[in-house]
């Protein structure tokens, strides 16, 4: 209890001297009008850093973000020089990135990853680089060599994961905007535990290279942000065809923000998973959440989908041979310390992949796992024959206490489960919070997903969902 | 398994790593309840095929040698420095 107390307290604390609530399209718009001052963005921002330390949010805090933000204002760049919090498995060049693992505790890249090359380009810093779960492997960041992060809307409960050092960070107001990656619920299950908006492109949408790998046919990075106007700016800034990534799209990247505020009228959406018994409490909860649609002219029905339990298999099994592949590179010879410092959890899925993959196993596991996925592929297909959107819970519900994952080797695959059956598949989906707990003060996040490419319907929606309710504090600050 | 992936295992890990291996693949098998058997399986979801580049070097993205080189714990004239593999005694 004291310690909730004490963050409630620096909440209220920092509300007099709040530029480091600011949203991005609010401070690029107070800079632009010349309102305020990026000095006093940082200055504000840092001494919130400094205040949720005991969070333990970043795990690198870079020397060089003013001086680089300062030159990025000079140059009039887009992002204006504004802090951003980037998840440790990003390469940041002359910046240690260890994706949390011992493994890497020494490791400074010598070259920025793609999406950290074209955020800079764009005028954004490398605020510092936060915690999450050791080489993105969980939904807790509880597996982190350096412990849990603490979530910021109460600091007894974990902030989910991976991407959940970014997602406190965001929360907390230590940043103006983040970036995380997601495989299967490591962007959006966060952002749902934090009370913030966290988006999933498609598969091939952002750039992968130079982001400590996890599962190759799954891996996307995105932003995580306060609002859904804020998520798609960063979006247009990270998208994109990379010669270094062979699996993104070719095709240019459309405006996102162009019909943002266009509205939900005559969508017809599918709400999935309403049936799924472990859900019928938190889904009571949501209900009259779900009229907004209704209430803004979309046309809401339950949809029948294939069952997600069964994604939670394929999503294992997929994952594991992936990651038993991807963490072979980790010897210790060119960078980073040798394979007796791995951690628990990579140990079992190295070990798990390594046996998925292996002679005599192969085809009951992974090539089984691989046909349940067309299966998900065709349900999709069929679900979105009829329907614009589908909308369902981010997570089975609130954010569990600090040392919820101990002993539980499938803590995060139960967890991501409403989040498995579209990631296996591609799918783009963006979280936004739809509800909170006056008790606990914690949330639950609505999740929406669209078609292949079609981040500019989920963009839209969330943005209509987030305007008509008031579970996100930022969208309605002036 | 530990010794097909190279991973180092004390022994008083081994029996807690081989029972949670136990209950991992004790939830995944839930997969064979499905009927597969006229599926073809998805490896990617892209939709993109036989992806190449011109055979040209990026010179924005090279590294130099000192650069390719910062992060290894030994080098030698420029070189890495690797265990023996051949000749081991693997006993």
């Amino acid at each position: 209890m004291m310690v909730f107390l004490w963050y409630q307290e620096l909440l209220i604390e920092m509300n007099h001297k709040n530029l480091n609530s600011l949203t991005l399209v609010q401070a690029l718009k107070a800079l632009a009008d010349k309102q305020i001052s990026l000095d006093e963005i940082y200055e504000s921002v840092n001494s919130a850093i400094k205040e949720s330390q005991k969070l333990n949010i970043y795990l690198t805090l870079n020397p060089q973000a003013r001086v680089q933000a300062k030159k990025a204002y000079q140059a009039h760049l887009p992002l204006a020089g504004l802090p951003i919090a980037v998840k440790d498995n990003y390469c940041t060049k002359n910046l240690k990135t260890t994706a949390a693992s011992l493994v890497l505790d020494n490791f400074i890249p010598q070259f920025d990853a793609t999406v950290i090359y074209r955020l800079k380009k764009a005028g954004g810093v490398v605020l510092g680089k936060t915690n999450m779960d050791a080489w993105a492997h969980g939904s807790s960041t509880e597996t982190s060599d350096w412990g849990p992060t603490l979530n910021p809307r109460n600091p007894k409960y974990l902030p989910g994961g991976s991407s959940g050092g970014t997602t406190a960070a965001v929360a907390a107001n230590t940043c103006i905007a983040g970036l995380g990656t997601e495989t299967a619920g490591s962007i959006r299950q966060p952002s749902a535990w934090c009370g913030v908006v966290g988006l999933k492109p498609t598969y091939g949408r952002v750039s992968r290279s130079g982001i400590v790998a996890m599962a190759s046919s799954t891996d996307s990075p995105g932003p995580i942000t306060k609002t859904v106007e804020d998520a798609a700016l960063m979006l247009q800034q990270m998208a994109g065809h990379d010669e270094a990534d062979s699996t993104t799209n070719p095709q240019a990247v459309p405006n996102f923000g162009q019909d943002l505020k266009k509205g939900v009228k005559g969508l017809k959406i599918g709400l999935l998973y309403s049936d799924v018994p472990e859900l019928k409490k938190v889904m009571s909860l949501i209900e009259p959440e779900l009229k907004t649609f209704e209430r803004l002219g979309a046309h809401l029905e339950p949809a029948q989908a294939l069952d997600p339990h069964y994604a939670i298999g394929v999503y294992t099994i997929v994952q594991r041979a992936e990651v038993s592949s991807n963490l072979a590179r980790y010897t210790g010879i060119r960078y980073g310390q040798d394979r007796s410092h791995l951690g628990d959890e990579a140990r079992r899925r190295i070990m798990l992949g390594t046996f998925t993959l292996s002679k005599g196993y192969a085809d009951r596991y992974y090539t089984t796992a691989q046909k349940v996925r067309s299966l998900y592929r065709r349900d999709f297909a069929k679900l979105f024959s009829k329907y614009d959107l589908l909308i369902s819970l981010s997570n089975p519900g609130f954010a569990k206490k600090v040392g919820a994952t101990k002993g539980e080797a499938m803590f995060g695959e139960l967890e991501d489960m409403l989040l498995e059956p579209s990631s296996i598949v591609g799918l783009p989906g963006i979280n936004v919070p739809c509800y909170r707990d006056d008790k606990t003060n914690l949330y639950l996040g609505l999740n929406i997903m669209a078609p292949m490419w079609r981040e500019d319907l989920i963009l839209r929606s969330g943005w209509a969902f987030e305007q008509a309710t008031d579970w996100n504090q930022w969208a309605k600050a002036k | 398994m530990a010794t097909l992936a190279d991973i180092p295992l004390r022994p008083q890990e081994e029996e807690r790593l081989a029972k949670e291996f136990a209950d991992t693949l004790a939830v995944i098998d839930n997969l064979r309840q499905l009927d597969v058997s006229q599926i073809e399986p998805t490896h990617q979801v892209t939709g993109l095929e036989n992806v190449t580049r011109e055979d040209v070097v990026n010179k924005a993205r090279m590294f130099t040698q000192e650069e390719a080189l910062a992060n290894a714990r030994q080098t030698h004239d420029g070189f890495f420095v690797v265990p023996r593999i051949i000749d081991r005694d693997e006993s």
